[in-house]
């Protein structure tokens, strides 16, 4: 269809390799594409596939040692790979423009928005000062702005991360580009807010014709947005063509393993909660090995892998690098065994953790001498209970409370207020040294693999540790057991005598894994263990708790932002909102008939990997952002975002009631808003 | 040949043991030199009884303030003590001195500053405190009025030192650790039941060494300097001890016998510049962005 005009990008053959003492990397070895004007097109891959660096050889966007070794990059005619720096300078921000991931770092925390937003365009010489300040307040106000004027003359750290992004769009747009390149615009950003600014995203390519290339490791992300969808391995593209063909077909067997790697939420789960992961780890940029990059990895691999496939037109407008499916096969669905699904929720049991009323306030530092303290209310008055042996999974969005419910139920920091009752024991009070030995029964697993190891400790001392103090093991005992749990995660004995910084992502979370093992817990709360890694690495480290689950009969209180993860390794759901349960119920309960409308709008807000489906489904758009939960909405706390409130929802708090056996929502007219 | 080929084979080129070798020059070049003289430096101070031409303190009134010549290198001060001989010996009191305030400063200061950030309230802020009371002063005013109100000599020099040395290292040990202290790894030690003190000295403290390592090293030659002035004004050492600041302040209105404060002020600039190449390079090692891998 978009034959008919000259493409306004043309990539051939690029090599981007960076040059560092350690040796080559290549990080983009061989990477051809081409985009129209007004083209979506998509760039998905892992991380260190190569995808950003391809992006920003595009604007030349490289510093020492990366460098172009071979190949062109042809802009509406002219040559960037040998373009002045002036020239370059020209185009950038002109005429091509890039939104960041972290909109946290990429506005400057000096300078006010409007200020930002008016060199951009004054910069370019297309607008006078004057009138770029108008076209700034436009630009504000189309982005979604709700006070444009005031936002202009706002300083960055005043902004939420979606309203960054927002701005960043807004400069991005600024001097109407031809090319916007967006590197994982809403990889940092809440489902909610990634919903608006994918749908701001949609709108200005439909509106203002600018060729968007959105990189993403998300397809559901890219098949919400773009017509045409790169998949890059090991510095190149192995798959190209339309996201409905890719997402359904996939003719590649890495884009089948991502297809199947992710828990999804249009797909219900029968019985079987163990993911399609593929094995091992990518290939070292270093030293890509011969033959297809993909083979050692590859469920499908056969005998001609040995060769080096290229990329091949199968069918029309795509093309796959892979032996396999050359000649037309296609590649078959995972077959799941069926396990019996049961309910492992045990009813009529004493429940291993009981959370009654509990709160969490934080004192903030007062603006004048004069003035009381603010208080920050993190965590205000949350029940529930984790009975043994299930699965709980807790949700929400960033700010709603849930991190810091983690901790003081760990004990990591003092509650407020209320009560932790755990295996009949009330910890709520309880001194540290008195807690100790409850230590060895509830253990935690932490968000962020690089800072949840000492990087100074080698990772026998690190699992030793936790064994010696609570005097788990005879003396010169201690190594063989180290052995027995680096066994029970995947990885081999050596890794005993290695530095945490020797790991990949996933590794490192498999060793925190064995850390809390080790003192033989028979209670485990993850705070976000796999929202840091890449999607297969993610399915990889929730087959692991599945099956020590299965093993060793852990009980799991499992925190996320992600619903479909969620969801997938669930028994139980509790949805949190700005320091509340809004709404608990069985997993399947929640997702078949979710009563409450911020529960519907997250469901509705998650992207889904099948374009089809992706435009049949209604979105519950939420207008703004979560409040401060300094002060707090009055009556429930969803009613300023709520599209059911009512004049009730201030004066009232609804309290968390029995909607169905084991439902319970906290909402004075559940069910209001549907997206099931 | 290609591009690709091309680009491989420059890359061999300048990973070569050549290039490799060049590159490091660039880069540690200075900090090895410092090095260099600090050792000498050092293996001069140990050696000096035994290298040194002539005894250090005995006065020879007949041969005094004779220029450097074959028997007297360096010339001699009023005295007539051999100046070489001198330095050598001064050298030994510089250095111990040095190592010593530095040393001992940063031990005090790290564990004050660190524990109170670790505990935080009124501990920290007393000791807060406290530094900037002593950060009120310059320090060398300050360590010269503790050292003239406990009495000349080495030993009280070196406790007036103390007094204005720890603070530094109490300020930075605080802020490495406040850093560290919301690490995600100290709470997972919590979580597994270590106590305050594991945490603190065998979890944090081994990742925050090494700016404080960084500021000890560039310390040194401070420390040096600051002790030599300190001499310089008469309250360092008890005469007749050879010490480098001492001596610039004997050779000081001698305009004529150049040699008498010159080579003890080399010296001292020598040690002082070497201390600050090791502690650059150290720095430079220490941070990856420098580094550049």
């Amino acid at each position: 269809m978009h034959d008919a005009a000259e493409p306004i990008l043309r990539v051939e053959n690029l090599h981007t390799w960076f040059f560092t003492d350690g040796g080559v990397v290549r990080a983009v070895d061989g990477v051809s594409f081409t985009l129209h004007p007004g083209e979506t097109l998509g760039i998905v891959g892992e991380s260190g596939s190569g995808k950003s660096v391809t992006a920003k050889s595009i604007i030349r966007l490289l510093d020492e040692p990366a460098r172009i070794v071979e190949g062109t990059i042809s802009f509406r005619g002219r040559d960037m790979v040998h373009l002045s720096d002036e020239a370059l300078r020209e185009i950038r921000g002109a005429e091509i423009a890039m939104v960041f991931q972290d909109p946290m770092t990429s506005l400057n925390p000096v300078l006010r928005i409007g200020r930002q937003l008016v060199e951009t365009m004054t910069a370019h010489r297309r607008f006078g000062a004057k009138a770029a300040r108008e076209r700034g307040v436009t630009l504000l106000r189309r982005m979604g702005m709700a006070t444009p004027e005031r936002a202009m003359n706002g300083w960055p750290h005043r902004f939420s991360g979606g309203m960054r992004q927002r701005v960043m769009l807004a400069m991005g747009f600024a001097n109407e580009p031809t090319l916007l390149i967006a590197d994982e615009p809403t990889t940092a950003l809440d489902v909610t807010i990634q919903a608006q600014i994918l749908d701001l995203l949609r709108e200005l390519n439909a509106d203002l014709g600018t060729a968007v290339i959105l990189i993403s490791h998300d397809l559901g992300v890219i098949a919400d947005v773009c017509s045409r969808v790169l998949v890059m391995y090991a510095g190149e593209v192995v798959e190209e063509g339309a996201p409905e063909d890719l997402l359904s077909d996939p003719r590649h067997p890495y884009t089948w393993a991502l297809l199947h790697a992710a828990p999804r939420l249009d797909q219900a789960n029968d019985g079987d909660r163990r993911l399609t992961t593929i094995e091992g780890q990518p290939p070292d940029a270093r030293d890509w090995p011969a033959g297809c990059r993909f083979r050692a990895r590859c469920p499908f691999a056969v005998a001609k892998c040995v060769e080096h496939p290229d990329l091949l037109p199968i069918g029309e407008d795509r093309a796959a690098r892979c032996w396999v499916t050359q000649d037309g096969a296609t590649l078959r669905p995972p077959t799941h065994a069926r396990a019996v699904g049961e309910a492992r929720t045990a009813t009529g049991v004493q429940p291993l953790l009981e959370v009654r009323a509990l709160a969490k306030h934080f004192e903030l530092p007062r603006d004048s001498f004069l003035e009381p303290h603010r208080i920050l209310r993190a965590v205000d008055g949350v029940d529930f209970d984790v009975f043994p042996g299930e699965t709980v999974g807790l949700v929400g969005e960033s700010g709603c409370g849930k991190s810091t419910l983690a901790r003081v139920v760990m004990r990591l920091t003092e509650p407020t207020e209320g009560r932790i009752v755990f295996d009949g024991q009330d910890i709520t009070h309880m001194s540290q040294a008195a807690i100790r030995p409850l230590r060895r029964r509830m253990q935690m697993i932490f968000q962020d693999p690089y800072g949840s190891l000492n990087p100074r400790m080698m990772v026998g001392e690190i699992l030793s540790g936790p064994l010696r103090l609570h005097g788990l093991v005879p003396a010169g005992g201690a190594r063989e057991r180290v052995r027995e749990l680096l066994d029970l995660v995947g990885l081999p004995p050596a890794a005993a005598a290695r530095f945490p910084h020797e790991f990949s992502g996933g590794q490192r979370q498999r060793i925190s894994i064995a850390r809390a093992l080790a003192v033989e817990p028979g209670f485990i709360i993850g705070d976000e263990p796999i929202s840091a890694l890449d999607v297969n690495i993610q399915a990889q480290i929730i087959n692991l708790m599945i099956g020590l689950q299965e093993r060793l009969g852990l009980t799991y209180l499992f925190i996320a932002h992600d619903l479909a993860v969620v969801r997938h390794i669930s028994d139980r759901i509790v949805v949190l909102y700005l320091g509340r349960v809004v709404e608990t119920a069985p997993s399947q309960e929640l997702f078949a008939r979710p009563l409450h409308p911020y529960t519907n709008s997250l469901i509705s807000a998650v992207p889904v990997p099948d374009p089809h489906l992706a435009r049949r489904r209604r979105r519950i758009a939420l207008q703004g952002e979560v409040p401060n939960a300094v002060d707090p909405p009055s009556g429930c706390r969803f009613r300023t975002r709520c599209p059911a409130a009512a004049t009730r929802c201030a004066e009232e708090t609804p309290s968390l009631t029995q909607a169905a056996p084991g439902h319970f929502v906290a909402c004075h007219f559940p069910g209001s808003v549907t997206v099931v | 040949m290609s591009g690709v080929e091309t680009a491989l084979l420059a890359a061999t080129v300048e990973s070569g043991t050549g290039a490799r070798r060049r590159r490091w020059l660039r880069r540690y070049g200075l900090a090895a030199l410092g090095g260099v003289v600090i050792a000498i430096w050092a293996i001069a101070a140990i050696l000096a009884p035994w290298i040194a031409p002539y005894p250090p303190d005995v006065v020879n009134v007949a041969g005094r303030l004779l220029p450097p010549s074959d028997l007297h290198w360096l010339g001699t001060d009023v005295l007539g003590r051999d100046v070489f001989t001198r330095v050598l010996y001064g050298a030994r009191t510089s250095l111990a001195v040095g190592f010593i305030v530095v040393l001992l400063g940063a031990l005090f200061g790290t564990l004050l500053g660190a524990i109170a950030a670790y505990i935080r309230g009124w501990a920290e802020e007393a000791l807060m405190r406290a530094t900037d009371l002593v950060f009120c002063f310059p320090p060398i005013i300050l360590a010269m009025a503790i050292a003239a109100a406990l009495g000349i000599g080495t030993r009280n020099t070196v406790i007036a030192m103390l007094v204005v040395w720890w603070p530094k290292f109490a300020r930075l040990a605080r802020s490495l650790v406040i850093g560290q202290r919301s690490a995600e790894y100290v709470a997972a030690a919590q979580a597994i039941g270590f106590g305050p003190s594991h945490i603190l000295f065998r979890q944090i403290i081994p990742n925050a060494v090494g700016p404080l390592v960084v500021l000890v090293t560039l310390d040194l030659g401070n420390a040096i300097l600051v002790f030599a002035g300190l001499s310089f004004l008469g309250l360092g050492v008890v005469p007749p001890t050879a010490e480098w600041g001492s001596m610039v302040s004997e050779g000081r209105e001698l305009v004529n016998q150049w040699w008498v404060a010159t080579f003890p002020g080399l010296a001292i600039l020598s040690v002082v510049i070497g201390f600050n190449f090791v502690g650059d390079g150290i720095r430079d090692w220490l941070d990856p962005h420098a580094r550049r891998r």
